[in-house]
């Protein structure tokens, strides 16, 4: 912990606002539950009385001896012939590959009795290796959606849907695309070589075919600057990394993949203390803005100022052309990037997130100056993700306007909701005659079509990638299609082009004719094709891929022109405006909306704000001051002649001061059925009903897409000139940053670079405990320990006779499980807190709920900000307003406040299974208890729910089962509608079957995968061997994409934890709350800054 | 004192003394009957067991005729003196002209004399006790019924009778005294002037009914009914919810293990494909009865069923796509709060399918043997040795057992085996 410094997890905190210093000491702010079986609109509000608990006793006892009498018949069904490779009760891991149109990676599919319940990285990927993100570890529920349509369906007139029959539907398909002149593909980017090819088949069946691949947060300013092709990027081998508002951590481009890289650069151990300066100049405090080490706020109209002048700067020293920059002052960050680039020549890597042709033709300018091309920028593998083309959407709706389409083909896609031409889109397809989609629901788009001829999901498909050039992925079936309706895309494409071939023999010939010819390790087809299956990746340099006939609209690629021509085009169009300019950004949680339907990714509070089920308006606090608003209140932001949508207010440290931002992704009407089932459900906290947003539409957040707009040729994800008027209602937002408080611990231990070069323990913070016998180590005093004798003759005699002084410790004769979580490599971004509510059935409890901090996250990642104290010291923000306009009469420069631009910290935060554990002694019951293995057991089914544990645990890590989560129709709360995974019967389908979906009324927390330990000791155990280090991992290590948890046995010397901890990271090795001596099991390394 | 209080006292006692012993001396009667004559303790059985198996097994079946007789019951045709005797010499027996070794020979004159065996008289025993112990559903392993029976009573049943006994003596002699003491203050009271009220109470006439309707007795006998109630209900009624004992439900096809697994010896592992690899022992998919009854049995209606499921003709030797899963019922139901693992137990603890499961081998309708609950898992944790030698996985545990000094095998209880956190989570 640094002395000079404050963490505080919200402005609330640092505010010290009474509502915050009135809950900060409980762990459950309210003290009773409300009576669930008490009527909602009646006036009684007296409690269940004496008389009424012995009435359900005595009912419960009679019911339960009934209940006895008679033995529940339950059904076991076997197989009716079982596959040789599935046994029940054992998992079956299956290598395949996710693909959404924005997410990608290479991943590992558990399967248990053929339904997918978990997903990790593929580690033989060299892309994302074992790291998964999120909302590819949720995305498993959308394959048990029961929105999702089980048969075709045909529009019969007014947006009403009737199924059809497959052969129907591709007869009357068939015979109306024959007659069509004009036909377009719509779709997200496809990395897919052998879907391609399929499309290519079908232009061959219909020549007036072109496919449209559009992004909903497009790179295409990106692709074009370089040429048509994206560049691969290596933060690994960056020492110093500048990056103007891109998100790369989180949602720029390749996001898994980059934060493994740049985890990789920033790992500090005994040998290795260098690590990458990072520079972040962004709007939204954004997750790689909160982990970069220089952070400097800036407004969307100074970005691309800025990434003129850090042109000019790095010019300046290798004695090239300088342009005109906008850019009045120079700040000093600039200066200092510029000259960490220089320093790192060939080294270093400029990115920027802006879709700006000639921004970005300045940042591949910066990168060839500074010799970064061929290194950290590499030409030859081009990345195939983003190949939206904004110049051929824009084209598509002028076609569609005019009426030269007459069949329009949604694969994968859903426009009407996502894209900049959204609404005008929506109006203009009544001029097209025929109109597919292959969504795989209802959604904005496929409402509107003719034909609705479902895709399968992922997790039941065939198919391929190609995410880089060269580098290969196999997508297989890991279950087989849930609705028999159904068919893949493909298979639909090639059926109305007269090949009635199933598109998994299309792919194995495909791979035959196009990459089995690129290998040379395999001899035979079926052998390749096997191993390839098996390992899900293939890797080539020499590809014999039939070269691809451009199939996308031949537009005239805006050339790339000369830089002062950019520069000019940049002095024209980019001007500071008056008015707070906004911002349009996605989060790690929704995206760009695709997953809308999905309970786990809304409960997945966003990693920065902290903020679930709801997106908002952020704004600083400065604006908020200055507009009068407070957070929750319910603004209208108006574009004129644009779009105008309601939302709350969040009041944002670290936002660019006169900025607004907004997630998009939010707001789909048409997601699913979680809104529908949130209707009539009675809600608290939520002023407006449940799942209805600000604007009273039957939604979750409200839709920001329509302020996206074309600037320039390409798609623009900000805007100036927009309006504000409160609207004087209210809307809460549940965010779950303050729930859990360590009451003003210390918790977080961190340094600078220029200190750990010093001294490796440079952040520690080493509590000391006074005692009789002087000051000592909190771990050298134990309450339980006989008292300490006066002389050494009297300790022995003691000891002789069994009286023992010394600390209690308990034996861990085999294993001796533990976590160390770096925070130097945590970048906050969640995955691990879904893979651990895919693994473990946590329930999804619901805004209202989350609203009363009842949220149920096993594990959750506290995110702290920290300033130094002295820019604090006003009791509130008029205080410090009046101060700053004092300051400035008197000539000051105005102060600081420590909510404009602070450092983010984070810290994963599990039940730390303490060696002395607080719950343990407290638990009348024996319910949570202590193992051989060091593990904290909870046992739920003894668990009498007192909430005693969760009282007396310093990490505030348990969580209570308010009400049954679990197959509750009946309550009127929300749960039935939000926790899908226990209460719908395909949603059920995603539960771990080892792991007990709890009751109401127990406690849960954090089991370290226990369910893992034990399945990988039997594993050990039947092949009679030792366990080796690896066989078993926490869910929440396994998606890790940084690395930054590792799990293991802290008995064995060479385990990977061990060596952490020893011999690699001692000294940055620290324990949370070391001063009460809990002993956890649980450990952090000290984060490292590299900043002066 | 009041004479009437003083009297009262006494007939009160006497009256719940006559009562308790009446509780106390049906049991202990009964018990008394039950009392076994044979060891019966797990060692003794199982080394009895294997006796029978190397000496008696090859001529003796225990619940049928072979080559010589059925040995079920042979403790109540024989004394255990002549069962001794017979044992080491049949022959010299029958020469001498014992009555009912003469008969036994005569009755199996064909298979001749049976052997001699040179066992001991604690050997002999132990075989007898082991046959006294055979029986359905009890198993042939000792484990089993130990473990069957999680309700055996902390003292041997010779204590309790030990026990019972004294505490009968002291009531009678208790009752002897009273009668006696009342019997006296009458007297010494007859001579005496007492007052009017007093003189009723030593004069009155007792009879049964007086006695049965006074508000007293009723009260005991009502509280002692009602405690005795609760007691059988809560142990019986309540500890039995959800446990399902002997459930033995219909199923769909009548299948018989007793043909499959014990006539015809099929190993349990053919068919129940995960029970050494997987959480479930699997209940078998119609595809693997096709190995077999493709040929055999063809014609059953049973039989037919089986074809239905898999759609498969009999007459063509073809099979359909129309497949309908059977629907079993399930016998084995444990609550989701517990986790199971068969290739834990199977695999890796090496215990045998009757342990649990009981004489699979002689049930035509399979049922539940065990009671499946936590004391009776968590019994067998504390008694099971851990099978650890040659796993390298428990090199550790064993060299920790060795350290803590402690001379029994290292059991699953030593190794963390009553840990919430095995079963639960």
């Amino acid at each position: 912990m640094k002395e000079t410094k404050k963490y505080w997890k919200g402005l609330e905190e640092l505010n010290q606002e009474p509502e915050f210093l009135q809950n900060k000491d409980r762990e459950f702010p309210e003290y009773l539950p409300l009576n669930e079986s008490r009527p909602s609109d009646s006036s009684k509000t007296e409690d269940s009385s004496r008389r009424d608990f012995l009435k359900l006793m005595g009912f419960g006892v009679a019911a339960a001896s009934l209940a006895a009498c008679e033995t529940p018949v339950k059904k076991v069904v076997p197989y009716v012939n079982k596959p040789v490779t599935v046994d029940p009760g054992k998992a079956v891991y299956y290598a395949s590959t996710y693909f959404d149109g924005d997410n990608f990676a290479n991943v590992l599919v558990k399967t248990r009795e053929g339904r997918p319940i978990h997903l990790t990285g593929n580690e033989l990927s060299s892309i994302n290796g074992k790291g998964i993100n999120a909302q590819i570890s949720a995305s498993l529920l959308n394959l048990y959606d029961s929105s999702r349509l089980q048969k075709f369906q045909k529009n019969s007139g007014d947006q009403k849907f009737t199924d059809i029959t497959k052969a129907d539907a591709d007869k009357e398909i068939i015979s109306a695309l024959k007659s069509a002149k004009n036909i377009r593909i719509v779709s997200n980017t496809i990395i897919s070589p052998s879907t391609k090819q399929v499309i290519k088949d079908f232009k061959a069946a219909y020549p007036s075919t072109k496919l449209v691949q559009y992004d909903p947060i497009s790179l295409s300013g990106l692709r074009q600057a370089n040429g048509g092709i994206i560049p691969s990027y290596r933060f690994d081998k960056a020492k110093a990394i500048v990056s103007f508002s891109a998100d790369f951590l989180s949602s720029w481009l390749s996001p898994i993949e980059f934060a493994n890289q740049y985890a990789k650069n920033r790992k500090l151990k005994k040998g290795v203390s260098d690590m990458s300066v990072h520079y972040q100049f962004e709007t939204v405090l954004s997750l790689t803005g909160s982990n970069a080490d220089y952070r400097t706020p800036i407004k969307p109209s100074e970005e691309a100022g800025y990434v003129v002048a850090l042109y000019n700067l790095l010019a300046k020293k290798a004695g090239s052309a300088t342009y005109s920059s906008s850019l009045k002052n120079i700040s000093t960050s600039l200066t200092k990037a510029a000259d960490a680039l220089w320093s790192n020549r060939g080294a270093s890597l400029v990115v920027s997130g802006s879709n700006d042709v000639s921004v970005q033709q300045f940042v591949v300018a910066i990168n060839e100056l500074l010799g970064n091309t061929g290194s950290t920028v590499n030409l030859n593998t081009p990345c195939n993700l983003k190949q939206g083309n904004d110049t051929a959407l824009a084209n598509l709706l002028v076609e569609v306007t005019n009426g030269e389409v007459d069949a329009v083909v949604f694969y994968g896609a859903n426009p009407v909701y996502d894209s900049v031409i959204g609404s005008k889109l929506a109006a203009a397809l009544t001029n097209v005659k025929t109109k597919i989609s292959f969504n795989d629901r209802i959604d904005e788009t496929s409402s509107l079509v003719d034909y609705i001829c479902p895709d399968l999901n992922i997790y039941e498909s065939w198919g391929d990638t190609e995410a880089y050039a060269g580098k290969f992925g196999l997508i297989q079936p890991t279950i087989t299609p849930i609705f028999k309706g159904l068919r893949s895309a493909q298979e639909s494409l090639l059926t109305w082009s007269g090949n009635t071939q199933s598109y998994y023999d299309y792919l194995k010939g495909y791979w035959e004719r196009a990459l089995f010819t690129a290998q040379s390790s395999d001899i035979l087809f079926d052998m390749f094709w096997d191993k390839t299956l098996q390992q899900g990746v293939f890797e080539t340099t020499k590809v014999n891929v039939v070269v691809e006939e451009n199939l996308e609209e031949l537009v005239e690629e805006k050339k790339s022109t000369d830089l002062s021509s950019a520069a000019a085009l940049i002095a024209k169009t980019f001007k500071p405006s008056d008015g707070l300019e906004l911002v349009l950004y996605t989060n790690a949680s929704m995206g760009s909306g695709l997953q809308a339907n999905n309970v786990w990714l809304h409960e997945l509070p966003d990693p920065i704000s902290k903020v679930c089920w709801d997106n908002y308006l952020a704004v600083s606090q400065t604006d908020a001051t200055s507009l009068g608003y407070v957070q929750g209140d319910v603004v209208k932001i108006v574009a004129p002649g644009i779009a105008k949508i309601n939302l709350p207010v969040l009041i944002q440290p670290g936002q660019a001061q006169g900025t607004m931002a907004i997630a998009l992704g939010y707001g789909r009407e048409k997601a699913g059925n979680v809104t529908e089932r949130l209707v009539g459900k009675s809600t608290t906290y939520i002023r407006n009903p449940t799942g209805v947003n600000a604007e009273g539409k039957q939604a979750i957040g409200s839709n920001a897409y329509p302020f996206v707009n074309f600037l320039n040729g390409t798609v623009n994800y900000t805007a100036t000139g927009v309006n504000l008027t409160k609207t004087g209602t209210t809307h809460p937002l549940a965010q779950t940053q303050t729930h859990q408080t360590i009451m003003g611990r210390a918790v977080v231990q961190e340094a600078t670079l220029a200190e750990y070069k010093k001294s490796a323990d440079a952040g520690r913070y080493y509590p000391v405990v006074h005692t009789s016998k002087g000051a000592q180590k909190p771990n050298e005093v134990d309450i339980w320990a006989a008292p300490a004798s006066s002389t050494k003759a009297e300790y022995e005699e003691n000891k002789k006779n069994g009286v023992s002084e010394d600390v209690v410790t308990h034996d861990y004769p085999n294993h001796h499980w533990g976590l160390v979580i770096d925070l130097n490599s945590c970048i906050g971004c969640s995955a691990c807190t879904v893979s651990c509510h895919v693994e473990n059935n946590v329930p999804v409890v619901g805004k209202d709920e989350v609203l009363r901090k009842r949220d149920m996250h096993w594990l959750r990642i506290d995110r702290y900000y920290a300033s130094q104290p002295e820019m604090d010291a006003y009791a509130n923000e008029a205080d410090r307003l009046k101060a700053k306009s004092d300051a400035k009469k008197a000539g000051y420069s105005a102060l600081e406040n420590p909510a404009d631009n602070p450092e983010v910290v984070f810290q994963p935060m599990m039940c730390q299974h303490c060696n002395h554990a607080p719950c343990e002694t407290v638990c009348p019951v024996a319910a949570t208890t202590h193992s051989t293995e060091g593990l904290n057991q909870m046992t739920y089914n003894r668990c009498i729910g007192t909430r005693y544990c969760a009282n007396n645990c310093p990490y505030k890590v348990r969580r209570f089962n308010w009400f049954n989560y679990s197959d509750n129709a009946v309550s009127e709360r929300e749960f039935s509608a939000v926790n899908v995974p226990a209460n719908d019967d395909l949603g059920k389908m995603v539960l771990n079957p080892d792991v007990t979906v709890r009751a109401r009324g127990t406690m849960e927390k954090c089991s370290m995968c226990v369910q893992r330990i034990q399945a990988g000791k039997l594993e050990a155990k039947t092949e009679g061997r030792k366990l080796k280090d690896g066989d078993v991992v926490t869910a929440c290590a396994s998606v890790c994409p940084t690395d930054a948890i590792i799990f293991g046995d802290m008995n064995d010397p060479k385990s990977r934890i061990s060596i952490a901890m020893n011999e690699e990271n001692q000294e940055r090795n620290f324990q949370v709350l070391e001063e009460i001596n809990v002993k956890p099991n649980v450990s952090y390394l000290t984060k490292i800054r590299n900043k002066a | 004192m009041n004479i009437k209080a003083i009297s009262r006292i006494i007939r009160s006692t006497v009256a719940g003394t006559v009562f308790f012993l009446s509780l106390v001396l049906v049991p202990v009667l009964t018990n008394a009957q039950e009392a076994a004559a044979y060891p019966t303790d797990e060692a003794t059985v199982k080394a009895g067991e294997k006796l029978f198996k190397l000496n008696c097994k090859s001529c003796h079946n225990i619940d049928s005729d072979m080559t010589g007789p059925a040995l079920q019951g042979v403790t109540e045709r024989h004394s255990i003196d002549w069962i001794k005797s017979w044992v080491r010499g049949p022959k010299t027996m029958v020469e001498s002209g014992d009555k009912e070794a003469v008969a036994l020979y005569n009755k199996w004159k064909s298979s001749g004399y049976m052997t001699a065996f040179n066992l001991k008289d604690d050997e002999i025993l132990s075989i007898m006790g082991y046959i006294e112990t055979w029986a359905p559903p009890v198993v042939e392993t000792a484990l089993g019924t130990d473990i069957g029976n999680p309700e055996t009573p902390a003292m041997s049943d010779d204590t309790i009778t030990l026990v019972l006994g004294i505490v009968l003596v002291v009531l009678v002699l208790i009752i002897i005294v009273l009668v006696l003491i009342s019997a006296l203050v009458m007297k010494s009271l007859k001579g005496k002037e007492l007052s009017e009220d007093e003189t009723d109470f030593v004069e009155q006439k007792h009879n049964l009914l007086t006695v049965i309707t006074h508000p007293a007795f009723i009260g005991i006998v009502v509280l002692l009914a009602v405690v005795v109630g609760l007691l059988f209900g809560v142990k019986k009624g309540l500890y039995g919810v959800g446990v399902q004992q002997s459930y033995a439900p219909t199923q769909p096809i009548p299948f018989s293990h007793k043909i499959h697994a014990g006539d015809h010896e099929i190993d349990c592992n053919y068919c129940h494909t995960g029970v050494r690899k997987a959480k479930h022992a699997n209940i078998p998919s119609p595809n693997i009865c096709m190995n077999c009854h493709n040929q055999i049995k063809k014609d059953s209606p049973w039989i037919a069923k089986i074809y239905e499921a898999i759609d498969y003709n009999p007459s063509t030797g073809e099979y359909g796509t129309n497949v309908k899963p059977i629907e079993w019922v399930r016998v084995h139901n444990l609550p989701d709060l517990v986790y199971f693992n068969h290739q834990q137990h199977v695999k890796v603890g090496q215990i045998e399918c009757e342990t649990c499961h009981g004489p699979i081998k002689e049930m035509d309708v399979v049922y539940q043997y065990s009671p499946l609950t936590m004391g009776w898992c968590i019994d067998c944790h504390r008694k099971t040795d851990v099978q650890a030698q040659g796993n390298d996985y428990y090199d550790a545990l064993l060299k920790a057992h060795e350290a803590s000094g402690k001379k029994e095998p290292m059991k699953v209880e030593d190794i963390g085996g009553l840990e919430c956190s095995k079963c639960h989570y």
